[in-house]
């Protein structure tokens, strides 16, 4: 087990650099649109016979309907209950029995569904995605128990865990009227109510090809992919239920909120700090491209970025320190900070370290050696990046599901690299605002603090 | 619409050929004598390797549990002239990447660097494995850590269940207790306890390597002798084999919540067994391959008692067992155990399928090629194929030995390493009516 492994439960991973692709790798980047408005991307990497087969729907938990949180995720889970032509549970039978595997995940902004087979198997995990966007059957038995496991795994990834509560409390209050407040799983009462027919319904607004992007990596040329896609996605007629997503947005954060949440199943007390933070725009990502080497800079390096250095070396107040950042959102973000005190040291006590450390840093500014390594391991990671294909199809799935382009993906490295330390330190003087804040501590039940 | 079921069943059996992994694996053997494989490939301009020592936290001396996990951990922490963040902000300003980890079986060192700074990449790689400073101050840090860390295993149910089950299987061998040590033993541990298993744990006699990435043979060997050649000819004597336990009772620990987790656990199967080809396509009927396992299939799909249930064949170096975990309702814990021994039982006796044992070939035998995408995957396969013992010609020979394997084959096996009445159960959490079965 590594040193720092616990914390990475309640927060979502750190990613370091977000997309950032070489130009040997876009290079073997292909995009197509179908005429029912499918985006068809594909990335050729032909060192393994291996492809993974990815759909995203531009649609995720922040696009539910009030009272109905949880839909999405639920609709997820049923996708694998199966059509006219595949019996219910088999879906990922049918991968497994190829021997590849299958999953799929829901986030806030998107749901992707995703299978990584052998090169050629690739048309049948592709005839079985195209047929369940449109033929999903669903019993009302299926609905029962599935929404019996959604209840189980709610229970076992947040309910049982309170980093994970602590982190649902702290979106809640984080967003006041934009809906990334509210759980991707949902609110358990509300689980409870999510009916067969909100399913359907919530299936038939939203899987459509125009709704949808298709992402194919791996051993394949981009002709036969999108031969493929043709013969499989074409003949799905398009929907006119979909829309642009305009959601509720944030008023001006005016005042700080902080809570604690008190557990006796805590075992090691943390202070955790979210700030609203820009996200990145299509043609426009500077803003989150200081914010991502701000992150860098403040806890990228568990050595010496600014919070370890003064945290955990010199004052050794602290055992574990983190600045979290990812810009790939398609509404307003968090720029995260995470302190677990040394043994001694009170939550008070390292939070009053952490701001103190965040002013000197606001006044003293970049450290330039630390700014040129960071700078090194974002080239690096664009040749680093292009030895795992599943992890760059998911960085164009993500990007592409969540407002932004190809061409966003592609230019992401550049505009990190041409990032100022002056603009750094603008970005850090107007996201580090408390009243934009939430902080939160959590600690065992009875401790004082 | 029946029609066009049977019509993608039909592609299904078209496309059900089994693949053979074509990867070529050159072995190296180091103008200084270090032996590696190697997958060469230019594609992408930098290298993955993987260096493995066995023993790692078994040979933790006796009274000083946690010495080899907090050794590991320090590697990375100073070496030579350079102080934890000098060397950090070398390895960094190169873009090398470096990962130590120690677990019950083996020190693994894995890095990542760009062909146009191998040359640096190694130098700083060769001090920190040959050099490294176990500071005062750097000790006294990072021991902060992994005792923080051993006080938040204390609170987490998976992990007090993984301890419990270790230490009903395996008692006092160093199998029998987390590698991390307990606080006690961490807090008295001493720089000189560090040095110890430093040089008990990292010496020639116990090296694996593996390379995959834009290296040549000749360069390859060039740079291992360069970074190993000068570590200690011979460590720590590696542990005893050790005798599973495996009564076939219940051991419950109270944890708060509404969720209990549940490990279980039996006797396993070693690698080298001639059975184990069989055992291993028995254990995905059983809980292998999540989604379509027996248990995945009575537990979660049939009564919704779950989110998940798997069961996997552990071979240690030292012992093999076959485990199991779910995570279920406190008043559903109980209704969870019964229908695991139930199929244990059914299994044992009945055996399973031909179209079982069909289908996990099939999907053992594809999904086998589909592991070697990638360096950094190529490099950590390779060093794990050589500690078994496996020649370079393995993946292309593996999935015949897995076409080999019959029904009659698996049920012979089932019977004989089933033992239903020996399934042993570890509940963490506060579950009712929760007692031995048999």
């Amino acid at each position: 087990m590594s040193k720092q492994s616990w914390i990475k439960r309640w927060t979502l991973a750190a990613v370091a650099f977000g997309a950032s692709l070489g130009q040997a790798v876009a290079d073997k980047v292909s995009t197509f649109a179908l005429d029912n408005g499918m985006q068809v991307v594909v990335i050729e990497d032909h060192r393994a016979p291996v492809v993974v087969h990815m759909v995203w729907y531009k649609i995720g938990a922040a696009d539910e309907s009030p009272g109905h949180s949880g839909i999405a995720h639920f609709l997820e889970h049923l996708m694998f209950q199966g059509t006219k032509d595949v019996p219910p549970e088999q879906f990922s039978k049918i991968v497994a029995a190829q021997g590849g595997s299958d999953n799929a995940f829901t986030t806030p902004d998107y749901t992707a569904y995703f299978q990584r087979v052998a090169a050629d198997r690739l048309d049948l995990v592709m005839t079985m995605e195209a047929d369940r966007m449109h033929n999903l059957t669903l019993s009302q038995n299926d609905v029962d128990t599935e929404r019996n496991v959604i209840l189980d795994e709610r229970t076992e990834r947040t309910d049982s865990d309170p980093a994970s509560l602590l982190g649902e409390q702290m979106s809640a209050a984080q967003y006041m009227n934009h809906p990334y407040g509210i759980p991707v799983i949902g609110w358990r009462h509300e689980i409870e109510g999510l009916s067969r027919q909100d399913a359907l319904d919530f299936y038939h607004a939203n899987y459509a090809p125009n709704n949808a992007i298709l992402i194919v990596a791996g051993d394949v040329s981009p002709q036969d992919v999108l031969d493929l896609a043709k013969k499989h996605y074409g003949p799905i007629p398009p929907s006119d239920k979909i829309h642009d997503r305009i959601r509720p947005t944030e008023p001006p954060q005016l005042a700080e909120r902080r809570l604690v949440l008190a557990d006796e199943r805590v075992a090691q007390p943390y202070v955790a700090r979210s700030y609203l933070a820009a996200e990145r725009n299509s043609g426009d990502q500077k803003e989150a491209a200081a914010l991502t080497m701000l992150a860098q800079l403040l806890g990228g390096n568990r050595a010496t970025s600014v919070l370890a250095r003064a945290l955990e070396f010199d004052q050794k107040v602290a055992t574990y320190t983190e600045a979290s950042y990812d810009g790939v959102s398609l509404d307003q973000t968090t720029f995260g900070l995470a302190v677990v005190p040394a043994d001694g040291v009170t939550l008070d006590q390292v939070e009053k370290a952490m701001d103190a450390v965040l002013d000197q840093f606001l006044k003293t500014g970049v450290d330039a050696a630390e700014f040129a390594r960071i700078k090194a391991q974002v080239k690096a990671e664009q040749i680093y990046s292009a030895d795992n294909t599943q992890g760059l199809a998911h960085r164009y799935g993500m990007a592409l599901a969540s407002g932004l382009t190809v061409q966003d993906v592609q230019a992401w490295p550049d505009v990190l690299q041409a990032v100022t330390a002056e603009e750094v330190m603008a970005e850090a003087k107007k996201v580090l605002d408390r009243r934009q804040a939430v902080t939160g501590w959590l600690q065992t039940e009875g401790a004082a603090q | 619409m029946m029609v066009r079921a049977l019509a993608l069943m039909g592609t299904l059996i078209c496309l059900a050929l089994p693949l053979r992994a074509e990867v070529a694996i050159q072995e190296v053997t180091s103008p200084g004598g270090i032996k590696a494989w190697l997958v060469e490939n230019h594609d992408i301009p930098f290298t993955a390797l993987n260096i493995r020592f066995k023993g790692g936290t078994s040979l933790d001396a006796a009274g000083k549990r946690g010495a080899v996990n907090l050794m590991t951990a320090l590697i990375e922490e100073g070496a030579g002239d350079l102080d934890s963040q000098a060397f950090a902000a070398a390895r960094d300003g190169m873009a090398a990447e470096f990962g130590f980890a120690s677990d019950s079986d083996g020190v693994s060192v894995s890095a990542r660097f760009l062909t146009d700074t191998s040359a640096q990449a190694t130098d700083l790689l060769h001090l920190a494995l040959t050099k490294p400073r176990f500071d005062a101050e750097a000790i006294e840090r990072v021991r902060g850590q992994v005792l923080q860390n051993i006080a938040s295993s204390a609170k987490d149910p998976g992990t007090i269940a993984s301890d419990l089950l270790s230490k009903a299987a395996f008692g006092d061998h160093p199998y029998g207790s987390s590698g991390d040590g307990t606080a006690d033993s961490v807090q008295a541990l001493t720089r000189d306890d560090l040095l110890a298993a430093y040089h008990g744990a990292l010496a020639r006699d116990r090296i694996y390597v593996a390379a995959a990435g834009d290296i040549s043979a000749a360069d390859l060997g060039l740079m291992l002798d360069k970074l190993l050649g000068d570590l200690p000819a011979t460590g720590a004597p590696q542990p005893a084999d050790v005798a599973l336990t495996a009564k076939g009772d219940v051991t419950q620990q109270s944890f708060p919540g509404p969720q209990s987790t549940i490990s279980f656990y039996q006797g396993g199967i070693k690698f080298e067994d001639p059975d184990y080809f069989a055992a291993t396509i028995l254990n995905e009927i059983l809980g292998g391959n999540g989604f379509s396992s027996r248990l995945m299939d009575q537990v979660r799909e049939k009564r919704g008692l779950t989110y998940g249930i798997d069961t996997s064949l552990a071979a240690y170096d030292h012992a093999a067992l076959l485990a199991g975990s779910v995570a279920t309702s406190n008043e559903k814990a109980a209704e969870t155990m019964q229908v695991i021994r139930d199929v244990w039982a059914d299994v044992a006796k009945n055996g399973v399928t031909q179209k079982e044992v069909d289908d996990t070939k099939t999907y053992l035998t594809g999904a086998y090629p589909l592991r070697f995408d990638g360096n950094k995957r190529i490099a950590s396969i390779l060093v794990g194929m050589q500690m078994l013992g496996l020649p370079v010609t393995y993946p292309a020979e593996r999935n015949a030995k897995v076409q080999a394997v019959t029904l009659a084959d698996v049920n012979r096996v089932a019977a004989k390493v089933l033992t239903p009445d020996k399934l042993t159960f570890v509940v963490v959490g506060d579950a009712v009516g929760v007692t031995a079965g048999n």
